[in-house]
């Protein structure tokens, strides 16, 4: 009998994990257990690709759900939202897929005549056209881009557009967007992010406050952190990511970001 | 298969390794067992263990294989030399590549390859270990990482093998049943959809004996199908 992977390896908190430590400690296994057992109302089951969440009885189908006829079925491993207009589930993790509407944290990866293309974290490049990075007139013919962007270059943008065929278009005509000076990036599961910021920005704010540092997050999972204190920032966001289950884990955060 | 031989799998009503005709053999399932992939499973029935690990959806290179409307899924088979007792020279052979193009059929009518054009999705399996009906279990390994993966899925996808051993009908055969038994068959499925995917048989069969084996491998699956669910929603529960 082989002895498999019996220990998953906590201490490679990098940045790919793909969602909840797996096997939990037993110390976590054992307050969740008794937790579940006083309050069963807490405890939160996931769904399963495959399995009936609803009827539709008229409401809109979010991207995490699908229907055969009147009923709806879940297409993620995720949680079910659920109320009168809308039916939708949240995966527990997956890679980005740029979505309109999305404000995210790009990279510069090449200068083209007549805009840049932009890495998003996901399987799709994204182009920034030059009259939606540039506010005014750019003679082409003269300019080389990259006074502008350069390869490299980090930029908090919004995504645009982007069609059926996956083609991203991004823009920075919008008020968050701006080239981010110095500092570096991580990436952690889009679907983290969330959990980062906490409840009303109060997780984010006490990482920035604690750390002086300057943190923008990005909806397709990447962070851009600039200060002294970075570490610190860095290890307390990758906590986050890999305990974002657990009991007691702002306090944890808490602790960690007063301590050395 | 089919060797002749007086090795006798049947005795007194139970298999050679004290099981009933219709039992699986001991079944352990591990999800997020390989940190670095998206998603990942280890399955083992008995002796037989499968780890599979699934990435993406990501870029595909080469370029021409991208499909504009769709995405992609590439399955690989591969057997371990240490997981046969006469080493197995590594690297695909023609086995492996059948079976990694019939796990691939087998998986891909779950996946809603249609969200993610141009794109890959990339499945390993790695036998670790060979005691019989491997590719099942694969396939079960693989369906378990993809679901880890947080792709999207019309419903998991539970494999198993049934046979004819000494004339009688049997699931979940293992390496001694498969080599030396009448019949075998492998069969995948979408258990809540009732929608088979694979279906491989190699022996003879009559027409009511293979009606009886198709019933007993679907139950057998749905089995399989009750302990997949049980280790996503254990391993991902909440509070």
């Amino acid at each position: 009998m082989i002895n498999m992977m019996q220990e998953k390896d906590s201490d490679s908190a990098s940045a790919s994990d793909s969602g909840s430590a797996n096997p939990r400690e037993p110390s976590i296994e054992k307050e969740i257990a008794e937790v579940a057992k006083e309050h069963p109302e807490v405890v939160r089951e996931v769904v399963l690709p495959g399995e009936f969440i609803a009827d539709k009885r008229g409401r809109k189908i979010g991207h995490g759900a699908y229907v055969e006829g009147e009923k709806v079925f879940s297409k993620y491993l995720g949680f079910p939202r659920i109320d009168e207009f809308e039916i939708n589930v949240m995966p527990l993790s997956g890679v980005y897929i740029p979505q309109t509407g999305d404000r995210i944290i790009g990279v510069i990866t090449s200068v083209e005549i007549s805009g840049w293309f932009v890495d998003t974290n996901s399987p799709y490049l994204a182009f920034l056209p030059l009259s939606e990075g540039v506010e005014d007139f750019v003679d082409t013919q003269r300019t080389d881009l990259s006074r502008f962007f350069d390869v490299d270059d980090i930029i908090s943008c919004k995504v645009s557009r982007v069609t059926k065929s996956k083609t991203v278009q991004v823009t920075m005509n919008d008020f968050i967007a701006k080239k981010l000076y110095g500092g570096v990036i991580i990436k952690i599961t889009p679907t983290k992010i969330p959990r980062i910021i906490g409840k009303g920005g109060s997780m984010i704010q006490a990482i920035k406050q604690a750390t002086k540092c300057d943190i923008i997050t990005g909806q397709n999972g990447v962070i851009w952190i600039r200060g002294d204190s970075k570490t610190k920032a860095i290890e307390a966001i990758l906590t986050i990511e890999k305990e974002s289950h657990t009991l007691g884990l702002t306090e944890k955060i808490q602790k960690m970001l007063s301590e050395g | 298969m089919g060797h002749k031989s007086d090795i006798k799998l049947i005795v007194d009503g139970k298999r050679t390794d004290g099981r009933e005709l219709d039992q699986l053999r001991e079944v352990e399932m591990k999800v997020d067992v390989v940190n670095r992939a998206n998603g990942s499973a280890m399955v083992r029935f008995g002796n037989t263990v499968a780890v599979a690990a699934a990435y993406g959806p990501r870029e595909l290179f080469p370029k021409f294989m991208q499909e504009p409307q769709s995405g992609i899924l590439r399955v690989r088979y591969n057997m371990a030399p240490f997981s046969v007792d006469d080493r197995k020279s590594p690297g695909p052979d023609r086995r492996s590549t059948e079976i990694s193009k019939v796990a691939r059929l087998a998986i891909e009518p779950s996946l809603f390859l249609e969200d993610f054009p141009k794109a890959t999705i990339d499945v390993f399996i790695e036998i670790l270990q060979a005691d019989g009906s491997t590719r099942v279990t694969g396939i079960n390994a693989a369906s378990l990482a993809l679901a880890d993966a947080g792709m999207p899925m019309r419903d998991l996808v539970a494999a198993c093998s049934v046979g004819k051993i000494d004339g009688q009908l049997v699931a979940d055969l293992n390496g001694l049943e498969d080599n030396f038994g009448e019949t075998d068959m492998a069969i995948a499925m979408q258990p809540s959809k009732n929608k088979l995917t694979l279906m491989q048989m190699d022996g003879v069969l009559t027409k009511t004996e293979f009606d009886r084996l198709f019933k007993l491998a679907t139950e057998s699956c749905k089995k399989i199908y009750e302990m997949q669910k049980k280790v996503l929603k254990e391993t991902y529960k909440r509070v």
